[in-house]
């Protein structure tokens, strides 16, 4: 063959090899190809399944769905119609019409877009017989959520619209689609809202369906949403938002041998089928936009507030592990503790005593006296403050506080036990020592919690020393609760050590501090506290009505309930929160209460609004509330 | 090389099995293309590929027809066929039929045929017996334009009907004049104005006028200071082909910007990279890319394709059918194709080389130039690495003149050669 035969051989060669290479990168390199074809060619339609219900811990229906009906639109296909009388039928002005319906074309004049949302039920058995007068409208239907009993809003959460982000994150949602928003909704998004079905499609270019895709091999059928029950009993929920009325604050109720909730009140709150329906955007807006009673917020987990008194059965329990007291300890107390170098760091104590306390009545008399000492003694026990701090904080911290709990909702807050490299932070150019971090002796200065965090430390306690995660779902149909919630958690401190500590919170009701709130022929064990709080306003620290505080749990032997209450700016403890406490153990243990009338008070007292109002009269610059 | 076990009566065997399974997978796909819910059955002589099987039926009538004939026919008669052939692509002026834009048919009744597919034939036989000639040499200049004439005419006429994309077509015949011998400084020369005139059109000409002059001064200074002999000599030469460069390039940009039609300078940029598609200038491409891209490695199944059942990808029965290839039978029949195209045309030089008749290995050697150059602008295209250029896919693309033409094209080369042992 001649040479030059090779310039034509080669040319053809090489041709079909960059041929080659290039179909590579096109077929098996690129993968964004593959995608585009999808998106042009093959429609998805999705079947969705109905979201599943939730119940209480004794089967009441709390969460169900409703039917709703819109009246879709296709302005390409509108064609003349009597306005007037359409307008009748859907109950909207002429002027109605015209917006929405420019807005439907804005939107598009080929794809559908809701006209008329959720219409009444009588106007859908009307309007059903007339539609077909009216060429480019039909009626969609649509699974909304209801709620049967009004309570327990922020538990439950609402569901709503994805937005853009959501998209993004997660593709299994598309434009237009529900989802649960907070609460349970969200928690227990995936088991709720089982599996949409999906039909796929062939388009052809003037995306006109013109048959199923690979014979509907990859369709897939829809899988039912899983019905939830939850830990709460809604009844002792409902007594609990009535019993917060017209205050702020929260109440959590716990079961300590299982950690399950059974009453989590965040008050202000609000009627959870405000989130449904055509006047949800109405009223989300308003909800959220509520800076002041802030009726979303859910105090319950995330309002983090010194603890007070209630933390020194704490104080007390790592005193008695630590060998810094024993059950015959006394300390003297004259109205008060005296520490550091100068005259007037001093403590005030109101347990009336002036003289030696003793383990017992300091307990029950919440003798600041004692537990500053007690406190003093623990962190003084080891060579350094750095090192007695630090063993102070395991202990505290076994009981669940100072980091999120893991429960099973969306929202929550870790508190705050410090440690030691918290106080070498805190004291930057200051050798502290135990008396600069004295305040924690009575659940004061650094310390802080949320009340689920107080609740599962009293059910810590109630059932010496252990305990379970707290959890607001008890079953999901069909599945198995995560095993975190069946484990339980030990705290650091002995079994022996409690016996004498309960006492002593028996002993508030019969002798102490929450004596007026004694139920007869029950044993209650508790704890009051009252808390200061300040707001900065302009710039100056002001003081404010105390907070009140209780922890209780009974019966003492075999706890079936396990409580914190806290009431912002509500006074002693002994004012509303032990009251409000031994009312919601009475009303969960036998159903009704010995005392009527203290019922009623919770139920009616405004006392509490007039303080809110002094506080919120100029609130130009409120930095700093809970 | 060949043995006389594959010579039965003559005939190059590998070669009309080649063309029988090119023709073959070419109507499959054409099924797949044009099938429509409503036609299904094969013979449905309405739908397009009912059509196209009664084109290929009527070209086993010409290849017998064709097998007939003696070659001396072939020779005497050259100059007769490129006469008619001419004077059929000018009688489109007066009796064409303009389809898409372009005066490029005759039309009886429903039946239409394209002159300038057929061309090619009358070409090819035309140069084979001009530059077949014993005392033809190749290397004399009026020869060369003599040559090029026989290109030039056809050409010209096609370009005005208008159809640029069929008379680029001519090029290839300077792969035949390379091998005839025209001189190898030709071939340097023309690869050196094609990648000048793509640099001019992707980096503007003002850069490459002055890197065309900076190496030619750098040029001189090295002659002056190693060979100032020769540069005395011929430095007239220099100069003049500095000249001729410079002007080369600006009258490149001159016609890229004022003369060449919108459409064609929109192409020949989307292909350089040199604009994003925002006017969807580049929609067929864009589309064939997305089908044959969703094919992967096994591509997705033989009628079975998603964009090609939802009928994306324009004209993908006729210029666009490798997309067909490319998305149903995925890398795996994208790459048997190209390889099959590959052997059909290395075989035709094969054969070509091994003609003792010039006549017949310039022939040859011509229709291989033709089948390569539509192999590669075609597919080029498909793929997305040429602009886009409108000739179709020789025995794939759906139409009765190019499958004729091709047919006939390869077929009176399969007959030249089958008469060989009886030539000298």
């Amino acid at each position: 063959m001649k040479s030059r035969s090779y310039l034509l051989i080669s040319f053809t060669v090489i041709t079909g090899i960059i041929f080659i290479l290039r179909l590579f990168y096109l077929q098996i390199i690129s993968d964004k190809y593959k995608k585009e074809a999808d998106e042009i060619s093959i429609k998805k339609k999705f079947t969705f399944p109905e979201r599943g219900y939730i119940y209480d811990r004794n089967g009441k229906l709390l969460v169900a769905n409703q039917t709703s009906y819109d009246v879709m639109i296709i302005p390409r296909e509108v064609k003349e119609l009597d306005t007037v009388q359409f307008c009748k039928l859907l109950k909207i002005t002429k002027k109605d019409f015209i917006k929405k319906y420019k807005k439907a074309k804005r939107y598009s004049s080929r794809l559908a877009s809701v006209f008329l949302k959720q219409l009444a039920k009588d106007d859908y058995a009307f309007l059903q017989e007339k539609m077909y007068k009216f060429n480019g409208f039909y009626i969609q239907k649509r699974s909304i959520r209801n709620y049967p009993i009004n309570s327990a809003a922020n538990v439950l959460g609402y569901i709503s619209e994805v937005n853009e982000q959501l998209i993004k994150k997660d593709k299994y949602y598309q434009q237009g689609e529900l989802i649960g928003f907070s609460g349970v909704e969200k928690q227990y998004e995936k088991d709720l809202r089982g599996i949409k079905g999906v039909k796929r499609f062939q388009k052809d270019k003037f995306n006109k369906i013109i048959g199923s895709y690979k014979n509907g091999t990859l369709d897939t059928l829809p899988v039912l949403g899983k019905d939830l029950t939850l830990t709460l009993d809604i009844d002792l929920q409902k007594y609990g938002e009535k019993l917060m009325a017209n205050k702020r604050g929260a109440i959590v109720a716990l079961e300590p041998a299982t950690g399950e909730i059974l009453a989590l009140v965040t008050a202000p709150s609000y009627n959870p089928n405000l989130m449904v329906g055509r006047k949800r955007s109405k009223y989300s807006t308003l909800l959220i936009k509520d800076t002041i009673n802030k009726p979303t917020f859910d105090r319950g987990l995330k309002a983090q507030y010194a603890p007070g008194s209630p933390f020194k059965i704490v104080n007390a329990l790592i005193g008695l592990q630590e060998g810094a007291i024993t059950t015959k300890s006394t300390f003297l107390c004259k109205g008060g503790y005296r520490y550091g170098k100068r005259a007037h760091a001093f403590m005030k104590c109101h347990c009336g005593t002036y003289g030696n306390v003793n383990f017992e009545r300091a307990i029950y008399k919440s003798c600041n006296t004692f537990f500053s000492n007690t406190y003093r003694r623990i962190i003084e026990k080891q060579s350094e403050p750095k090192k007695g701090m630090d063993i102070w904080s395991a202990h505290v911290k076994s009981f669940g506080l100072g980091d999120y709990l893991g429960v099973d909702l969306p929202v929550g807050n870790k508190g705050r036990i410090p440690d030691g490299d918290f106080y070498n932070r805190f004291y930057p150019s200051f050798k502290w020592r135990a008396v600069s971090t004295i305040s924690n002796a009575i659940g004061q200065g650094q310390v802080e919690t949320t009340p689920i965090q107080l609740a599962n430390m009293t059910a810590a306690v109630a059932n010496r020393g252990y305990y379970y995660t707290p959890h607001i779902v008890k079953k999901i149909k069909g599945k198995k609760l995560d095993t975190k919630f069946t484990t339980r958690k030990l705290t650091s401190i002995d079994a022996v050590y409690f016996e004498p500590v309960i006492e002593g919170m028996l002993q508030v009701f019969e002798k102490g501090t929450g004596k007026y709130s004694k139920v007869k022929g029950l044993d209650i064990c508790g704890k009051t506290g009252t808390v200061q709080n300040y707001i900065k306003r302009n710039g100056k620290k002001i003081a404010l009505a105390d907070h009140s505080i209780f922890i209780a749990f009974a019966p003492k032997d075999n706890p079936k309930i396990a409580l914190a209450v806290f009431i912002e700016n509500g006074g002693y403890g002994s004012r509303y929160a032990a009251p409000i406490s031994s009312l919601m153990i009475e009303k969960y243990l036998f159903g009704k209460t010995q005392k009527p009338y203290v019922e009623k008070r919770m139920f009616t007292d405004s006392l509490l609004q007039k303080e809110y109002r002094k506080i919120l009269i100029t609130n130009d610059t409120i930095e700093k509330f809970e | 090389m060949r043995n006389s076990n594959s010579n039965i009566i003559g005939i190059d065997w590998k070669l009309v099995i080649l063309y029988l399974l090119l023709i073959f997978i070419g109507w499959i796909n054409i099924y797949s293309a044009s099938k429509t819910e409503v036609h299904y059955e094969i013979l449905d002589f309405s739908a397009k590929y009912g059509k196209q099987l009664l084109w290929i039926g009527f070209s086993f009538f010409l290849i017998i027809i064709i097998l007939f004939i003696d070659t001396e026919f072939y020779k005497q008669f050259a100059g007769i066929f490129y006469l008619i052939s001419m004077l059929s692509l000018v009688g489109l002026f007066i009796f064409g039929k303009k389809i898409n834009g372009a005066t490029s048919w005759y039309s009886i009744g429903n039946f239409s045929l394209q002159p300038t597919e057929f061309a090619k034939i009358a070409v090819s036989l035309g140069i084979a017996k001009l530059i077949g000639d014993k005392q033809f040499d190749l290397r004399i200049v009026k020869n060369q334009l003599k040559a090029i004439l026989i290109l030039i005419i056809p050409a010209l006429l096609i370009i005005l009907q208008p159809d640029p994309g069929s008379a680029l077509v001519y090029l290839t015949f300077f792969f035949v004049f390379y091998r005839e011998g025209l001189p190898k400084y030709y071939i340097i020369l023309a690869i050196l104005l094609l990648i000048t005139t793509i640099l001019v059109i992707k980096y503007g000409y003002m850069y490459i006028e002055i890197g065309a002059l900076l190496l030619f001064i750098t040029f001189i200074i090295y002659a002056y200071n190693y060979k100032k002999y020769f540069l005395r000599k011929y430095w007239i030469y220099y100069i003049g082909f500095y000249l001729a460069t410079a002007i080369f390039i600006f009258s490149t940009h001159f016609i890229f910007t004022n003369l060449l039609p919108q459409r064609h300078v929109d192409r020949i940029n989307l292909a350089l990279n040199l604009v994003k598609d925002t006017k969807g200038k580049g929609y067929n491409t864009k589309q064939s890319e997305i089908a044959i891209g969703s094919g992967g490695f096994f591509g997705k199944g033989y009628l079975e394709g998603t964009q090609t059942k939802g009928d994306f990808v324009p004209e993908q029965h006729t210029d666009y059918i490798f997309s067909t290839v490319g998305e149903e039978w995925g890398f795996l029949g994208s790459t048997i194709v190209i390889v099959l195209f590959i052997s059909f045309i290395l075989r035709i030089i094969n054969v070509a080389e091994l003609q003792k008749s010039k006549f017949s290995r310039i022939y040859g050697y011509s229709i291989a130039s033709i089948f390569f150059i539509h192999f590669t602008i075609n597919i080029g295209m498909v793929i997305g690495i040429i602009p886009t250029i409108g000739i179709p896919l020789p025995f794939f693309s759906y139409g009765g003149s190019s499958l004729w033409a091709f047919t006939i094209l390869l077929f009176i080369f399969i007959r030249l050669d089958a008469n060989k042992s009886n030539e000298w």
